[in-house]
């Protein structure tokens, strides 16, 4: 019988793996079978959180925005474990601001990040796969890359041209049997959050499922993704948030 | 390399409507796969030797989903055999092919009947259960042609895009008692249903989809097994497209002009 999605002999690259749901992510993977390369800007909790993982992972330095970067994870991904089966575009920045008091260094900053980042990613690893003969990849988006949300005109501008982006690629690739869609995920409790959420039922009461998001629910639907077991699966956005999408939200009864 | 495995669905009871054949058979095949119990229900008696191919956690009712009697049926049958309802795939469907303006009102309303209010009594009919568990999962399969308008659907689509807008409505009133409602929506995928309309299976043979191929049912089945499960547990009111990329947009060779 089986008991999870299966990724026994897949080699992902997870970017912003040092904590958060990159963190969740490259464990989750692990324990489903997976070799991984962590990278992150912060070698300190990346080495440690890979550390912990054991031999089946190893970290790396990396900047996403760089493309010279780029070509070294791939190399050290393919010199240690082989050719890359899963790329997870998850390396991001995150900030809040009123759009009149955005700047265009702070709007070229996050765009740098999160959208060249999943763009240098993709470049980087889909000749690869498709030597390979395939492969998934995973860029994860928001829920302000769906809706407008108020004081994210960088953020959610950067997440609305990775779901563009996911989009083109998963057009471009699927013939060469490379996979690429987007996840959205709603309120989570991670690190790039901040200390603003109180986890458990009950205490989100502006989502359908009452709770806020943790990284290893949005791991598990990045598996599933990264998985053959959605081998049909491509160009489609994943909303991932508790139903609060779905429409308007019922108040909570008395 | 060990054998592909999908999600965790160990113990839970899982009714899945249109079982007998295509999509359905194959998600129950992967309900019981991950450790699940199924009922599968059908118009078509066939459904009995499919849940028999399945072994002793899968078991068969003969059902017609715009019936509300038959699935009041079908839960306490479901019930009685397997002590519970955890999640229900509302799958059973009938399919279109005619262009507008030469469908029937009676075609339209027989459409209409079986692939929404078939859904809509579904989820009336195992909601109370749901909730006395603590929660569940409902995946109603809709269809690309519920994310676009697709030629030949009148009423299909009609039908499709309905499920979809439905799924929505109900995740947000059933998120509080924990009951996950999502929809799926499949490409072309080669079936009983669809077979009929010439597709082939294989690499290349359906080239105006970027992966280039029609999918399987197993394919579908994988999703749905996925939005079942409790590693979903956190996703509501999703659509999910399982279609090699064909409503994402248009491909590189019709770009291109070819």
């Amino acid at each position: 019988m089986s008991d999870s999605i299966d990724l026994t002999g897949k080699v992902a690259i997870v970017t912003g793996a040092a904590r958060g749901q990159g963190e969740a992510e490259a464990r989750l993977f692990a324990r489903r079978g997976a070799r991984v390369v962590l990278t992150d800007l912060l070698e300190d909790e990346g080495a440690r959180v890979a550390g912990e993982i054991g031999p089946r992972a190893r970290f790396v330095r990396h900047d996403v925005s760089n493309a010279a970067d780029w070509a070294a994870v791939v190399e050290l991904a393919v010199r240690e474990f082989g050719p890359v089966d899963v790329l997870v575009n998850n390396a991001g920045v995150m900030w809040t601001k009123p759009i009149l008091e955005e700047t265009p260094e702070g709007l070229d900053r996050i765009l740098k990040v999160n959208l060249f980042g999943a763009f240098h990613g993709i470049q980087a690893v889909a000749p690869l796969m498709r030597a390979n003969g395939g492969g998934s990849i995973v860029n994860i988006s928001s829920l302000a890359g769906l809706q407008g949300i108020p004081g994210h005109a960088a953020y959610g501008s950067s997440k609305w041209a990775v779901r563009g982006l996911t989009k083109t690629a998963a057009l471009e690739l699927g013939e060469y049997g490379i996979r690429v869609n987007s996840v959205h995920p709603g309120a989570v409790d991670t690190p790039m959050i901040g200390d603003r959420f109180t986890r458990g039922p009950g205490n989100f009461p502006t989502v359908p499922l009452r709770r806020v998001g943790e990284p290893e629910d949005i791991g598990e639907l990045v598996a599933f993704l990264a998985s053959d077991a959605s081998s049909w699966i491509t160009g489609t956005e994943f909303v991932i948030d508790g139903g609060s999408t779905a429409g308007i939200v019922p108040p909570v009864r008395g | 390399m060990a054998e592909l495995q999908g999600p965790n669905l160990t113990d839970k009871v899982v009714i899945v409507t249109g079982g007998a054949r295509g999509l359905g058979a194959a998600a129950a095949k992967q309900i019981v796969d991950a450790g699940g119990r199924v009922v599968v229900t059908d118009l078509l008696d066939e459904g009995a030797e499919t849940a028999a191919a399945l072994g002793a956690h899968a078991r068969f009712h003969r059902h017609d989903v715009t019936s509300e009697e038959q699935w009041k049926a079908v839960v306490d049958f479901t019930v009685a055999e397997f002590g519970r309802v955890d999640g229900l795939v509302n799958n059973a469907g009938v399919s279109t092919g005619t262009m507008f303006d030469t469908e029937t009102l009676e075609h339209f309303e027989f459409v209409i009947k079986v692939n929404l209010t078939g859904v809509w009594l579904g989820m009336q009919a195992v909601i109370p259960h749901l909730k006395a568990n603590g929660g569940g999962s409902i995946v109603n399969v809709s269809s690309a042609a519920g994310l676009m308008g697709l030629a030949m659907t009148g009423s299909y689509g009609a039908s499709k895009w309905a499920v979809r807008g439905m799924s929505k409505v109900a995740a947000v009133e059933l998120g509080p008692a924990r009951i996950r409602v999502n929809s799926v929506h499949p490409g072309m995928i080669y079936t009983p249903m669809t077979s009929s309309v010439g597709i082939r299976e294989g690499e290349g043979n359906y080239p105006n989809t970027p992966m280039g191929r029609v999918g399987e049912p197993s394919e579908i089945g994988a999703a749905v097994a996925f939005l079942l499960s409790d590693a979903a547990s956190y996703v509501t009111g999703a659509e999910l497209a399982v279609d090699g990329g064909w409503t994402t947009g248009p491909t590189v060779r019709y770009v291109m002009g070819q």
